[in-house]
């Protein structure tokens, strides 16, 4: 196969994966509704289509079909940068992930936790860049404190993930799914913890979405939004949490292992991901949210003292233990 | 706060909301399911009629006077061959309807009622314009039992002062029997 046919068939199947990408979070956007329906003793949305199925196309249509302003006096190269820059960040960050044994864009690039770190960074930077460019009050509010929470508990997800770097010796995503004999949940619950807070956190979902909150800033970064780059920003945060599922089940329940390999890897892997996501939308219908100093005095004084004695604690057995 | 008691508060929201997930929705799925309305619920208005199928309203004007927005407007006249007070004619402008049953509790002959009937949804607001034809019903509503007539001292033909029910006769003031 010539090289030009190979990398025009990357771009392709790159493409396809993004869409489904984007398709499977407007999905969720949808599901989260119908599960906080069932979990509030109330129905979902159920009247577009059958089941309301129809709902998440219907919402799309409707961001697509609104007028793309851009406020008179905000920064209109940054105000246009930073949505992409969200969306993008965290749809590359998948290219590392393996959702089945060889099946991954990307999953055996032997610093893939790194570059899923580094991205993370990124989608801060179009958050916090969102907020500032719209030059009005809210979201500046909002943006400074969500770029604070942002930063100070990657610190602690960083940490929590090197106990599991130390357990299979290598940052590859696709070496440490097969490296998961027994799912390091068991050998690291501590890390599974925090790294599921910072999850939580680095998602900006309940309890940690102060900086989005409409009841407390009228939506925060995302007020002078509209139309698609809003739907953008809303995608992002879908797929951040996508993101986090998929990663904790990589790292911590074993990625696509279980029982009647390999035809059944890919559904595991699914079942895992979809089964957090769960776990997400449960959480935001029963926790109420952090106040903002409380969320920073959490991060650096609890989450970050816990995650250093974590490594510490990993590092040691894992000496002792040879 | 310990930290044993914040995590086993959060565990404690986690359970009470799947709880929930056991419990039937509280939604009431219109139009598919219709609302369980209490007989007095304040709805669409009628004009109803006696147990003896004439017409209680008598155009007194109390309704319209009452009225919070003056959505009632009355033009009363009177028939000849009974003496009986009628609205010759009775609209009310629904647009302007709170439905708030003040002009049901100041009818003095229970002829106006508010029913339990919200399905009034029209796409031309001139529709919403109810005349009598459009409000007169032919049963007596609520109050099945009721005939103004019959209780008031008010004479009409067939019906001199005096002889409604417990009523006694008017005292002759020309005679000194008792």
């Amino acid at each position: 196969m010539s090289t030009l046919l190979h990398w025009l068939l990357i771009l392709v199947g790159l493409g396809i994966t993004a869409v489904a990408l984007i398709v499977v979070a407007a999905l969720l956007v949808f599901a989260e509704r119908r599960v906080l329906g069932l979990l509030q003793d109330r129905y979902g949305p159920n009247r577009a289509g059958p089941f309301g199925l129809m709902q998440a196309p219907a919402d799309a249509l409707k961001l697509l079909s609104k007028e793309a302003f851009v406020p008179p006096f905000a920064e209109r190269f940054f105000y246009t940068l930073a949505p992409i820059l969200v969306a993008s960040a965290v749809l590359i960050s998948f290219v590392v992930v393996p959702i089945g044994p060889n099946l991954g864009w990307a999953a055996n690039i032997n610093i893939g936790l790194l570059f899923v770190l580094a991205m993370s960074s990124l989608n801060a930077y179009g958050v916090f860049l969102g907020g500032w460019a719209s030059n009005s009050k809210f979201p500046l509010i909002g943006s400074i404190r969500a770029i604070a929470q942002l930063i100070s508990y990657e610190l602690s997800l960083g940490l929590a993930v090197m106990g599991v770097v130390l357990l299979a010796g290598s940052f590859s995503l696709a070496r440490i799914v097969e490296a998961q004999e027994i799912p390091y949940i068991l050998l690291q619950p501590v890390g599974f913890l925090i790294f599921l807070i910072c999850g939580v956190a680095e998602t900006h979902r309940i309890p940690f979405d102060l900086p989005e909150a409409e009841n407390e800033l009228a939506s925060g970064f995302n007020t002078e939004y509209g139309g698609m780059r809003f739907g953008l920003f809303f995608l992002g945060e879908y797929l951040g949490m996508l993101l986090i599922s998929a990663l904790i089940t990589t790292l911590y329940l074993g990625g696509w292992h279980g029982p009647f390999q390999p035809w059944l890897a890919v559904p595991w892997f699914a079942l895992k991901t979809l089964a957090l996501v769960l776990l997400f939308f449960w959480l935001r219908a029963s926790l109420p949210r952090l106040r903002y100093d409380q969320l920073i005095a959490f991060g650096w004084k609890f989450l970050l003292p816990v995650a250093l004695l974590n490594i510490m604690g990993t590092a040691l057995v894992g000496l002792l233990w040879k | 706060m310990s930290l044993t008691r914040t995590i086993g508060g959060m565990l404690g929201s986690l359970a009470a909301t799947l709880k929930h997930v056991a419990a039937p929705r509280d939604t009431v799925l219109y139009p598919e399911q219709k609302p369980d309305l209490p007989p007095r619920f304040r709805g669409r208005i009628v004009l109803t009629r006696d147990p003896d199928g004439d017409e209680r309203c008598v155009a007194c004007y109390l309704c319209s006077a009452v009225c919070p927005v003056n959505c009632i407007d009355i033009q009363g006249t009177e028939a000849a061959k009974d003496e009986r007070r009628y609205p010759k004619t009775f609209q009310i402008n629904f647009a302007r309807c709170i439905f708030c049953g003040l002009c049901e509790e100041a009818c003095p002959t229970l002829a106006i009622q508010l029913t339990p009937d919200f399905e009034m949804c029209v796409r031309d607001r001139n529709a919403l314009l109810y005349q009598k034809e459009d409000l007169l019903i032919d049963g007596p509503g609520k109050h099945p039992h009721y005939n103004f007539y019959r209780h008031s001292g008010v004479p009409i033909a067939g019906k001199p002062i005096g002889a409604s029910e417990h009523e006694a006769p008017p005292v002759d003031p020309f005679s000194n029997l008792p």
